[in-house]
């Protein structure tokens, strides 16, 4: 069938040092986006950077000349305040130019700080309150299986937003109806907004609280891109449950001076740091 | 009102596939027929309103129509953000059914009254809000809730409410219904008050007026062509509803009224006072402590109803 889907996932894997290439432009721009829109939660939408393409690049098989085509897999960013480095993606994978991007959070921009429900090619849903995501993306994978169709549910959680009772309650239901089809992935960095994930709440074993609520768990280095992709292009995996990744992540990944450091959950880069993050990253 | 509701819904549901029913564990027996003839079209999402209401969202999102359902407090106060942001802002047609609303289920207590809802959910944009009078403005409002392509919160009494029409009647979402002709005082009636109303409306009759009812089944939008004609043309305006008078049919026909230029009538709203029914009692225990008797609406109406009359100020 020829419906312009692309990544089908019989297909070859992207080459992955063009894909890191990309994924260090993404950044860049995630970075620069924040800059000049004083925007926050800059360490979170690096941490799933490597998430975003390896989905967008080597599973999804969507076509962004038609990001509305019934048959294709969804994507949900759950943990919406990744917002910016879901928008980079989504431009540099071709849903929209590039040049779009400069508008985020820009007076009557479509790019806002947490995305809206359709307005920008690409974006399924619109997110920010935290535990929506799975639920909505447990709808669609109902949908699908009532329609006939095989299409994928990828969804974007925080290892905060598992504070959230809701993805509790869809995480039992989805595996209460053998949701093959549904995906979710955990970009587990260890920090929610104010501290450390497992401290705040008994967010540990993470890994057990998913089997125990009845989905198939794997545990990636979320940075890994082969390693994602090989995970992501599993589903459904056989198991007849649902599908949880546990990314194993770093808060601001890929600027040194952001690493694992809570404060650029809030903190914005002046003109010197994006300076530096470029040239960290290559650009420059 | 829940029969008719299930009934109707197998109707539709046989011809449009796209019908999925959601509840949330209620429902034992009621869907019985639903389930053995459209089996995967059913699905009990368990005690767990929140999800249910998402998970609409996104099958609406893929090209269903699903209708949530379940008891009013718990899946309207309980998921507000769940129908918020993913029904409303989504602007998805996603029917959400709540029964046992106002005081229709007094006897559980005040966990299960719902006397809240209209006003939370008028508040928020892209819903429409149907609240039907008997069983056949239920079967008509969930068909015309189905033309719609936008979200529908239908509130539902229990069962076994009195017959109000001897037929269906021409019901339209946002049209208000002339259930009874008079003059001098018009009560709009909104849910399963309309009987009570009718009731309100017979009293008053024996006081020497003749009074209009009309079935405002929808609350949201006002049928705002209808306020235009009842406020200059009646000397007094009643609304009747088992809601608060906050945030209800009163409050909404309140902010048009402020809205206005000095109308004719005055408006009276008829309501549940702002607090909690803190004791055991059923239906018809809970609606006398909250004033909702045919007997006292009609008394609060004369009084004001005179004093317009007569060109005096009301206590």
């Amino acid at each position: 069938m020829n419906n312009g889907l692309t990544s089908d996932i019989t297909g070859k894997v992207p080459n992955l040092s063009e894909l890191e290439a990309i994924t260090r432009r993404i950044r860049g721009k995630v970075v620069e986006m924040s800059h000049k829109a004083r925007a926050p939660h800059l360490g979170s939408g690096l941490s799933c950077v490597d998430i975003l393409a390896a989905a967008y690049w080597g599973a999804l098989r969507v076509n962004p000349q038609d990001p509305k085509q019934p048959e294709r897999d969804r994507f949900i960013l759950s943990k919406g305040h990744a917002a910016a480095a879901l928008y980079a993606t989504l431009a540099y994978r071709g849903f929209f130019e590039i040049e779009l991007l400069d508008t985020y959070g820009n007076p009557g921009s479509c790019l806002e700080e947490h995305p809206g429900p359709g307005y920008a090619p690409g974006v399924e849903v619109a997110t920010g309150s935290l535990g929506h995501g799975l639920s909505l993306g447990v709808g669609m994978a109902l949908a699908g299986r009532l329609q006939g169709q095989s299409y994928r549910v990828f969804a974007l959680l925080s290892d905060g937003e598992c504070n959230e009772g809701s993805v509790w309650e869809a995480a039992m239901f989805a595996a209460g109806q053998g949701l093959d089809r549904m995906l979710a992935i955990i970009d587990y960095n260890r920090w929610q907004a104010t501290g450390r994930s497992e401290e705040i709440m008994a967010l540990k074993p993470l890994r057990q609280k998913w089997e125990a609520f009845g989905w198939s768990v794997y545990e990636v280095d979320g940075h890994n891109l082969g390693a994602l992709i090989d995970l992501m292009r599993k589903v459904p995996d056989g198991s007849g449950k649902p599908i949880m990744l546990i990314a194993h992540t770093v808060k601001g990944k890929g600027i040194s001076f952001m690493e694992d450091d809570n404060n650029w959950h809030y903190r914005i880069p002046d003109a010197e740091e994006l300076k530096r993050a470029k040239i960290e990253l290559g650009l420059l | 009102m829940r029969n008719a509701f299930a009934a109707e819904l197998i109707a539709l549901a046989s011809t449009d596939e796209r019908i999925v029913l959601l509840s949330g564990d209620i429902g034992n027996r009621l869907f019985d027929e639903f389930k053995d003839r459209f089996g995967k079209r059913f699905l009990n999402c368990g005690v767990a309103e929140a999800n249910m209401i998402s998970m609409a969202s996104g099958m609406a999102l893929c090209g269903l129509r699903p209708i949530a359902y379940t008891i009013t407090p718990f899946i309207t106060t309980r998921c507000l953000e769940q129908i918020r942001i993913d029904i409303c802002y989504h602007n998805v047609p996603v029917i959400i059914v709540g029964v046992g609303s106002g005081l229709s289920y007094a006897s559980l207590g005040a966990t299960h009254h719902s006397c809240e809802d209209i006003g939370l959910l008028r508040m928020l944009p892209n819903m429409t809000i149907v609240c039907p009078g008997d069983k056949w403005e239920v079967r008509l409002a969930l068909r015309a809730a189905l033309q719609y392509e936008m979200p529908v919160y239908i509130r539902l009494g229990k069962k076994g409410e009195p017959v109000v029409y001897d037929q269906a009647p021409d019901f339209v979402i946002g049209k208000g219904i002339v259930v009874r002709g008079g003059h001098g005082i018009c009560l709009l009636s909104t849910g399963n008050m309309l009987p009570v109303a009718l009731q309100a409306a017979n009293e008053l009759s024996q006081k020497g007026v003749s009074a209009q009812v009309v079935s405002m089944h929808t609350v949201k939008p006002l049928d705002e062509e209808l306020m235009a004609a009842v406020f200059s043309g009646f000397n007094v305006v009643s609304s009747v509803e088992e809601h608060s008078l906050l945030g209800g049919l009163g409050g909404s026909v309140a902010e048009w009224l402020a809205d206005q230029p000095p109308q004719k009538a005055r408006l009276l709203r008829i309501g549940t006072a702002d607090r909690f029914l803190r004791c055991s009692g059923g239906q018809d225990y809970a609606r006398k402590y909250f004033g909702l008797t045919p007997e006292v609406i009609a008394d609060k109406i004369w009084q004001m109803y005179q004093a317009s009359v007569s060109g005096g100020v009301t206590p």
